[in-house]
């Protein structure tokens, strides 16, 4: 009962969400990001969230984390309502974000001192750092840090407080193509290890087949969820494998088909 | 068999490949090697400068020292005798301690322009008397006044660095707290930024009439001035800090659960710090001067009311001896911030320089 109770808790909830924003050389004139967006997330789902840019994915991921509030819908984490941001939603940029005035260790403990409970889960800090193989940086600062390790740190400092739900925001996309792949089974090593819920937008399809159990696409211009693919694709997948490539080729066409609506026009 | 093919074709081809590669690989490092060297090398050029100058610049003192009563040049002479002596020592140390060395080789074109002018100034004013007396004293004139006259410029210091000191701290603080206030509060910002803009550029030195009239005794009304000095480029860097601080980073801070404590003291202040020293660099400047100011005006102590003081006499050695305390004392504080800033922006290192 009380591990189904737990699993319903980390589950999330998108209904009905609308999101529009004031064109920047005429207030009055709002233009719509999000057009009635719903989906909901099973607790210990890894779900990406792909399409072009300026689709809005960016906006929905802020507004799950409580950065921004829709115009209309419902954002339910478990049965409770979303309305500002808290610890119980991590969130992790493309950017690490680090606080460059802390080191290592101060960045990860940010959580803990953030919601004040420091001094009762001290050593929890340790774990992680353990957890993303970063010990022996503790001191450092994060200007010495390469562009995975820093990426590490704030994957690690996103987990401290043990969100329900992490967001990751493109978080490998400024990497490098090995470090990359490398840092794609590092999130599924901790996404296993800590069953998070978690919700993942890329620009990088492999990346979306590789991690997840299920692809959303979305389209722009107002944003809308065109479809959903369930990944039945067996852990730990091989980049390579016939299976892989057919799913491949089957999003890569559709993403097609959705980024140029006008073109189905004409054929 | 292919490799001997290889051998014999290099063989017959030499000039082309083998001076190369060696060439390539082993210069850079011989250079580096050389580098080293060179810095650690034992040059007469910075054994002997510097004794040298010492010593043609006694020899111009003694010359035109003979005309002059023994009193006014003693001292100067025995300094110079000093100065010769200690760069004997050091010449000669050179030879043992690297150390010194490596410091001698960097500074030696300095002291050795350093010591020349002096010999310079010696010959311009007390030898051949080209510019107006008294208002260009000699080397030895300015030497004895700060000798003689050194328990008053010692009291002077004093006063001078408790009445910045104060003024500074009070500056710093108020500047600190309206400044973050502006720097976060929107309504703060709208009230305050015009305040700021307008009241703020007014020199401090500019309402000396006002302190006058309004404050109980001028030493505190001059810490007043001096605080305002301050308070303007701190409370406008800080503000701008503030202000500035990365969205992303309030943004992380909130999904991790921070409060508004959080965001202003762990987040936005921490982001303003570089922001800040330079406001921190401004203010200690505008204090200096607002300090001389107020001292030679009103206050009745401090190098300001020295300098005053000494030109009201015409005791233009007393003038110079004071200046050359302030540009010790003045400089001393500065590096002190500085060293400060290099402590507190440890996290910085290599990412900026100024």
């Amino acid at each position: 009962m009380v591990a189904l109770a737990e699993t319903e808790a980390s589950s999330l909830g998108i209904r009905e969400i609308r999101k529009s924003f004031p064109l920047p050389d005429d207030p009055l004139l709002r233009r719509p990001v999000l057009d009635g967006i719903s989906f909901s997330l099973a607790a210990g789902e890894l779900v990406s969230l792909i399409g072009p840019s300026g689709c809005g994915k960016s906006t929905l991921l802020r507004l799950i984390a409580g950065l921004e509030s829709p115009d209309s819908g419902e954002l339910l984490i478990g049965s409770e309502k979303i309305t500002q941001p808290g610890a119980e939603r991590g969130l992790v940029f493309q950017d690490p974000n680090l606080f460059p005035w802390l080191t290592v260790r101060r960045n990860i403990q940010a959580g803990l001192v953030a919601s004040g409970v420091l001094r009762e889960k001290h050593h929890e800090v340790d774990d992680f750092m353990r957890l993303v193989g970063l010990e022996t940086f503790a001191d450092a600062y994060p200007h010495h840090l390469s562009g995975g390790m820093a990426q590490r740190v704030a994957l690690a400092r996103a987990l401290i407080n043990h969100p329900k739900v992490l967001l990751l925001d493109e978080p490998l996309g400024a990497l490098d193509a090995f470090t990359r792949m490398r840092m794609q089974d590092e999130v599924l090593r901790l996404w296993r290890a800590r069953g998070t819920t978690m919700l993942l937008v890329t620009h990088d399809i492999d990346e979306a087949i590789y991690m997840s159990d299920r692809i959303m696409i979305m389209s722009p211009r107002p944003g809308r969820i065109e479809r959903i693919i369930s990944v039945a694709l067996d852990r730990p997948r091989q980049r390579s494998s016939p299976d892989f490539l057919r799913l491949r080729g089957d999003i890569l066409e559709f993403v097609h088909f959705a980024g140029n609506a006008p073109m189905e026009n004409k054929s | 068999m292919r490799p001997e093919k290889h051998n014999s074709r290099r063989a017959i081809s030499p000039p082309k490949s083998t001076p190369q590669l060696p060439s390539a690989t082993t210069h850079p490092n011989v250079d580096a090697i050389q580098r080293v060297d060179r810095g650690s090398e034992l040059g007469w050029r910075a054994q002997l400068a510097v004794p040298l100058a010492a010593l043609v610049a006694l020899a111009i003192h003694l010359l035109f020292s003979k005309r002059a009563p023994a009193v006014e040049t003693h001292s100067y002479t025995l300094f110079f005798y000093e100065i010769l002596g200690v760069s004997a020592v050091l010449s000669i140390a050179q030879g043992f301690w690297m150390p010194l060395r490596s410091w001698m080789r960097h500074m030696f074109p300095i002291l050795t322009a350093a010591i020349l002018l002096l010999g310079l100034w010696d010959i311009v004013t007390f030898g051949f008397q080209l510019l107006p007396m008294p208002y260009f004293p000699g080397p030895a004139a300015v030497l004895r006044s700060l000798i003689n006259d050194r328990v008053l410029l010692l009291d002077s210091t004093w006063h001078s660095l408790a009445l910045l000191l104060s003024g500074y701290t009070v500056g710093v603080l108020v500047g600190l707290i309206s400044g973050v206030c502006i720097g976060w509060s929107t309504p703060v910002r709208y009230w305050g930024m015009p305040l700021l803009k307008v009241v703020g550029p007014i020199p401090a030195t500019a309402w000396i009439p006002l302190a006058m009239v309004v404050s109980p005794s001028a030493i505190v009304s001059a810490a007043g001035l001096i605080a305002l000095a301050v308070w303007f480029p701190v409370t406008m860097l800080t503000a701008s800090g503030i202000s500035n601080t990365r969205a992303s980073y309030l943004d992380v801070a909130r999904t991790l659960g921070a409060g508004r404590a959080y965001l202003i003291f762990r987040v936005a202040i921490p982001a303003a710090v570089p922001s800040i020293f330079i406001g921190l660099f401004m203010g200690l400047g505008a204090s200096f001067l607002t300090l001389v100011v107020a001292e030679s005006v009103g206050v009745k102590s401090g190098l300001g009311w020295y300098v005053s003081w000494a030109q009201g006499w015409a005791e233009y050695g007393k003038v110079y001896a004071a200046l050359i305390i302030m540009a010790a004392f003045f400089s001393t504080i500065m590096t002190l911030l500085f060293k400060v800033r290099d402590r507190v922006l440890v996290w910085q290192k290599g990412v900026i320089k100024w």
